[in-house]
């Protein structure tokens, strides 16, 4: 698995330079070396002699499509994962930029480690993290530790089944197989066979621990609406408060947004300082988009999404 | 005192189909359930599920939407991009934990007074079922006895209110 991204590492860096030599972009977003271990932050290389700051490893885990609104207007090489090709996707047919606007240096992902999981798992602060073969070696002042790659990846890794980016100028490195790990999350699994009494509690108490940061918001690459609704004073749809109510207005309003949107990347959860579950929410709204209109986010670059269109043959049962 | 709780319902009817069938069921003087409190909109496809959401948090027990019948509307598709929002809506919505039956969805057209009617009593009375809105209520709304609607907060949602 190192030798793996490390080769990975190598060719992004060599397309990178590439491109920024010939001007095919004046842009390459890529991840880059983050402050603290088990990070990595994004990074924005103008210069091809900087192309070396680019890195790949298991702890890439920002979907770096959320930083193409900033530079709509500039031509942009940007390193994807499987589910980051599938939010360009989404976003270009939200013609959110031009065609023939942006580089896609397509990463076959070997799915992300979870960081907060590693942290858990060992005593004590981590000063160095790295990867070896299949394994994940954390150090401490006190404690060396080697764990399994393989049991410490995000629980929207586990399920993913789009790995490989479905569409990519060039592919940097070589593609993988395409199954989940798990079919279904255990604990969205649980939660969907709760009484409805017992959700909302669960709902509730996932809510009541939101400080209201907008950190989902803000790393969801779907949400970039000029104004947002909690932003928006007139009218004025949510109170600025921390009441339970106000808090659950938020959650429900902003997982529901993305139906029909969601790539189900993570990113919203990952970036979450609280840790509040938020996956179980568009998940849903995923399995019943594709359950209602047999539509998938991502993957067909013609197909509209399923909320801007309609079928005449749509489901009506429930309507009376 | 559950005796006497009586449902606040809001409802969202179409301008050209359901608000006439209501507007129907009045010359004609049908009667049905005094419990909707009646916002007309232009279209069902008009309706934002915030509009669905803030009533529910402002304490309405209930919310029904109604529009023309697939294929009668007046923008042409309108009810069915409507169809589409309430289908994922409702769904996503008793997911998270809200009753079955507190918001629902009707189509009814310009002649249907009767249909009107009809389905605001089913409505009322699945509401009355369920009881009063607890989830999701914001606390000031709530007053002693059961919801009550703060109507002051749904009127600042509109545009111009003279």
């Amino acid at each position: 698995m190192e030798e793996r991204s490390k080769a990975i590492q190598d060719r992004i860096r060599e397309k990178a330079r590439e491109l920024l030599l010939n001007k095919t972009v004046d842009l390459i977003i890529g991840f880059g070396e983050g402050s603290f271990p088990l990070r990595t932050t994004p990074r924005f290389i103008r210069d091809p002699e900087k192309t070396d700051r680019l890195i790949w490893n298991s702890f890439c885990e920002n979907n770096l499509a959320t930083y193409l609104h900033k530079f709509n207007k500039f031509k942009v090489g940007i390193v994807v994962k499987g589910c980051d090709a599938r939010s360009v996707i989404a976003l270009s047919l939200e013609k959110r930029f031009k065609p023939d606007q942006l580089f896609l240096m397509g990463v076959p992902c070997q799915r992300m480690v979870d960081r907060r999981k590693v942290k858990r798992a060992v005593k004590g602060e981590i000063l160095r993290a790295f990867e070896q073969g299949d394994q994940i070696v954390v150090e401490g002042e006190e404690f060396k530790t080697i764990l399994k790659r393989d049991d410490f990846f995000y629980p929207s890794c586990q399920v993913c089944i789009h790995r490989n980016p479905i569409q990519a100028d060039v592919l940097v490195g070589d593609p993988v197989e395409e199954s989940p790990l798990i079919e279904i999350h255990p604990e969205i699994q649980e939660f969907a066979k709760k009484s409805a009494e017992e959700r909302w509690k669960y709902f509730e108490k996932e809510s009541s621990r939101c400080i209201r940061c907008y950190a989902c918001r803000e790393a969801c690459p779907m949400c970039y609406c000029a104004e947002c609704f909690v932003d928006s004073s007139n009218p004025k749809w949510i109170e600025k408060s921390l009441s339970p109510s106000d808090l659950e207005f938020y959650h429900i309003v902003r997982a529901y947004h993305q139906t029909g949107r969601c790539t189900g990347c993570g990113a919203c959860e990952r970036a979450c300082p609280m840790e509040i579950r938020l996956t179980y929410l568009t998940q849903k709204l995923n399995r019943d988009v594709k359950e209602l209109f047999n539509y998938e986010t991502g993957i067909d670059t013609k197909t509209l999404p399923p909320l801007s269109t309609y079928d005449m043959e749509d489901k009506q049962d429930f309507i009376k | 005192m559950t005796d006497q709780w009586e449902p606040k319902i809001l409802a969202f009817l179409c301008n050209w189909c359901s608000y006439a069938g209501a507007d129907l069921a009045g010359t004609a003087r049908i009667q049905y359930p005094p419990n909707i409190r009646v916002i007309r909109v232009p279209c069902s496809g008009r309706i934002n599920p915030l509009f669905i959401l803030k009533a529910l948090q402002s304490g309405i027990d209930g919310v029904l939407v109604s529009g023309c019948h697939p294929g009668d509307c007046h923008y042409l598709s309108g009810n069915y991009i409507g169809r589409r929002k309430s289908a994922t809506l409702k769904r996503f919505l008793e997911y998270l934990g809200f009753e079955e039956g507190r918001v629902q969805f009707s189509w009814v057209s310009a002649a249907e007074g009767g249909k009107f009617s009809q389905v605001v009593g089913e409505v009322v009375q699945d509401i009355k079922k369920l009881g009063p809105a607890q989830r999701f209520v914001k606390k000031e709304a709530q007053g002693s006895q059961g919801s009550r609607v703060q109507v002051n907060s749904i009127k600042k949602l509109g545009p111009s209110n003279p």
